[in-house]
């Protein structure tokens, strides 16, 4: 616990300081690439013969996904706080790459936290956390994904409190993570917004995410929750369909529960022990969700809806033909959504999808979902 | 909650902590998992433990993800849960082991979300029924006394607080702030049965509490042996052990024993880490009259 308050008073202060502001500005420029582009999907708009449908570029970040936004601004802070060692969990490798991405650039000690199914699953990613100096833990216990990696950090970070910062990757966890990676997540929306009015004169009709712990989604959200007309839709994974009870979808089918240090819809069983989840994207295979998504789900203020393992299939292989993209499998999901709504939507609505990582990593699963010999 | 169910449990743990200050001993306290590795081998385990040396039982609440657990306990935990283990029978468990034992305290250890699926009105009053005489739910922070500390103090069930050696003097007095029962020690910065507690850190970890808090002090942790066990009790009220002794399971189910065979071994173990406790030369700090616990 206090190590946790530690990092709140960190923050606390760091966001009253200018100079953290200028240099995590700095990173995000010149380092991470930012701002990433709003680019009008002509190729997706002309298939589905609706909605005008734009893509927030986050996969075009370095290391390509929109989690570098946070690593960056978290390893800033645990530098100030003197820290030199950063452990963190991964599902599908983004967070784990990138975390090991800011170590190396800012020469911090890094050990990441894999499930070993996941390790299987994801196997570049693992790579390119060893290239980049990075420890990779194999996680055994319980389920062997994300939920245990996280288990497993903070055990590890309970044990080596003096030297070590825990870089969680998503929305989740102990206050004041979820709120602290919203912030840095929401350079996303905050671009978004001012492309879009840039490039239309107006905000946009609706915006999509996809959503595991949530952070691409409320990075993307945030900046618009006041502005009521902006339709907001969460996509989660229903991985073989929210009736198998093989999914990830914590809000569509799970219920309130408490679990690493976050109220929150969890999947679980009637005694409360957690379930595992399952989504072809590792990334989504999460059986929690940020404590503001659940909060914006019981107000109404954001839709969340649920896409299945073949839908999100579908849906990247369409990308790739259309617009020449190959999204990660994650917001495969979101555009998975999209290519529902789009249709029926008039040609002058405005629909911002984030497209928060690329899809290189995933193509070994495609392949084998798809029955291809690589 | 009533007000019998209230008289009923009350003060087992006070009693139990008044009788080995008049002893003049620290008290054992062994850590099992409800449920490990199955029900009917858990409560033979379970009754057998106050004979064996235990002098207060922390019962483990399996838990899918026990992240402040070592590899033992979460090993434990598992073993329980696919053997059927659920809160239920956990408190099932509690209730015929009260049946044959009216003494020794049991303390309820694990994590907040079964209790809170569970409900905790219903955790509570089911808990005092059968007999329990303590909680310690690890993921509940001072900060969230409200969920189920305050609820249990208020329906007569102690709620033990855990300090580690990162409780610094800004956050130890709202550690102690509704603490009760006594206050559990974590000696090493870390997770169950991982590394091993230094004799002299504690030591002055525990002279250093016992000016906050009159609360008897328990140590826990690393502690894995009853060479171990005897230099922590000369300085504490009480010895936990819980990953070593959970590792016996292991030991025997992975040697292929019978469950007859496993229990006894289990509390073989058990006598001697009591064994050690009892050698213990007490400290002058320790063995104090703990009358006046709040």
């Amino acid at each position: 616990m206090p190590l946790i308050l530690e990092v709140e008073a960190a923050y606390e202060a760091a966001k009253q300081d200018p100079d953290f502001a200028r240099e995590l500005a700095y990173y995000l420029k010149h380092y991470a690439g930012r701002p990433s582009p709003l680019y009008f999907a002509e190729g997706l708009t002309r298939h589905f013969k609706g909605a005008k449908i734009y893509f927030k570029r986050d996969e075009l970040n370095h290391t390509g996904a929109h989690k570098i936004n946070n690593c960056v601004g978290q390893a800033l802070l645990a530098r100030r706080m003197g820290k030199t060692r950063i452990i963190a969990e991964t599902g599908a490798g983004q967070h784990g790459v990138a975390t090991a991405t800011v170590c190396a650039l800012f020469g911090l000690d890094c050990c990441i936290y894999m499930g070993e199914v996941d390790i299987k699953r994801q196997s570049p990613n693992v790579f390119r956390m060893k290239l980049l100096g990075a420890e990779v833990v194999p996680v055994t216990s319980g389920s062997a994904t994300l939920k245990d990696a996280m288990n497993e950090a903070l055990r590890d970070w309970v044990s080596n409190v003096e030297d070590t910062y825990y870089l969680i990757g998503t929305a989740a966890g102990p206050h004041p993570y979820p709120e602290m990676v919203r912030d840095f997540q929401s350079v996303i929306g905050g671009e978004a917004r001012k492309q879009i009015m840039e490039a239309e004169g107006r905000l946009p009709d609706s915006l999509v995410a996809c959503i595991g712990g949530g952070s691409n989604a409320i990075g993307l959200f945030h900046p618009f929750l006041d502005d009521r007309d902006v339709r907001l839709i969460g996509v989660e994974a229903a991985g073989k369909g929210v009736a198998t009870g093989e999914h990830a979808a914590s809000l569509s089918a799970g219920r309130p529960g408490v679990l690493h240090g976050n109220r929150t819809y969890l999947l679980q069983d009637e005694d409360g022990q957690i379930q595992n989840a399952h989504s072809i994207s590792a990334g989504l295979d999460y059986p929690g969700i940020g404590p503001e998504h659940a909060w914006l789900h019981e107000t109404g203020r954001v839709e969340y809806v649920a896409i299945t393992d073949e839908e999100a299939l579908a849906a990247f292989q369409l990308c790739t033909r259309k617009e020449g993209i190959i999204p990660a499998l994650e917001p495969a999901h979101a555009l998975a959504q999209v290519a529902k709504m789009a249709p029926e939507l008039p040609a002058d609505h405005l629909l911002v999808m984030n497209l928060c990582g690329r899809g290189d990593k995933d193509i070994f699963t495609v392949a084998e979902a798809l029955g291809a010999e690589l | 909650m009533t007000s019998t169910a209230k008289t009923a449990n009350q003060g087992r743990i006070e009693a139990r902590f008044e009788a080995l200050a008049a002893e003049g001993r620290a008290g054992l306290v062994t850590f099992v998992t409800a449920g490990d590795p199955d029900a009917a081998t858990s409560l033979a385990l379970l009754e057998g433990l106050p004979k064996a040396g235990a002098d207060l039982i922390e019962l483990g609440m399996p838990f899918s993800d026990p992240m402040a657990d070592g590899p033992a306990i979460q090993a434990s935990s598992l073993r329980a849960l696919k053997s059927g283990a659920n809160l239920r029978k956990t408190i099932e468990m509690v209730a015929r082991f009260r049946k044959k034992d009216r003494e020794t305290p049991v303390i309820l250890m694990g994590y907040y979300n079964p209790i809170y699926i569970y409900g905790v009105g219903r955790f509570l009053k089911d808990a005092l029924q059968a007999g329990v005489d303590g909680l310690i739910v690890v993921d509940l922070p001072p900060e969230e006394d409200g969920e189920l500390c305050l609820p249990a103090k208020e329906a007569g069930l102690p709620f033990i607080r855990l300090a580690a050696p990162t409780t610094d003097a800004k956050r130890l007095p709202k550690v102690l702030e509704n603490a009760s029962g006594f206050l559990y020690y974590i000696s090493i910065a870390g997770i169950t049965g991982t590394k091993t507690a230094p004799g002299e850190a504690v030591t002055k970890a525990v002279a250093h509490l016992r000016r906050h808090t009159k609360l008897p002090i328990a140590v826990g942790f690393g502690i894995r042996t009853p060479e171990l066990a005897e230099e922590i009790a000369a300085h504490a009220d009480a010895v936990v052990v819980g990953s070593a002794l959970v590792q016996k399971i292991e030991e025997g189910l992975s040697a292929g024993k019978s469950p007859t065979d496993l229990v006894a071994a289990a509390l073989r173990f058990v006598e001697s880490l009591a064994g050690g406790v009892r050698r213990a030369t007490r400290h002058s700090t320790a063995g104090i009259s703990r009358k006046g616990v709040a």
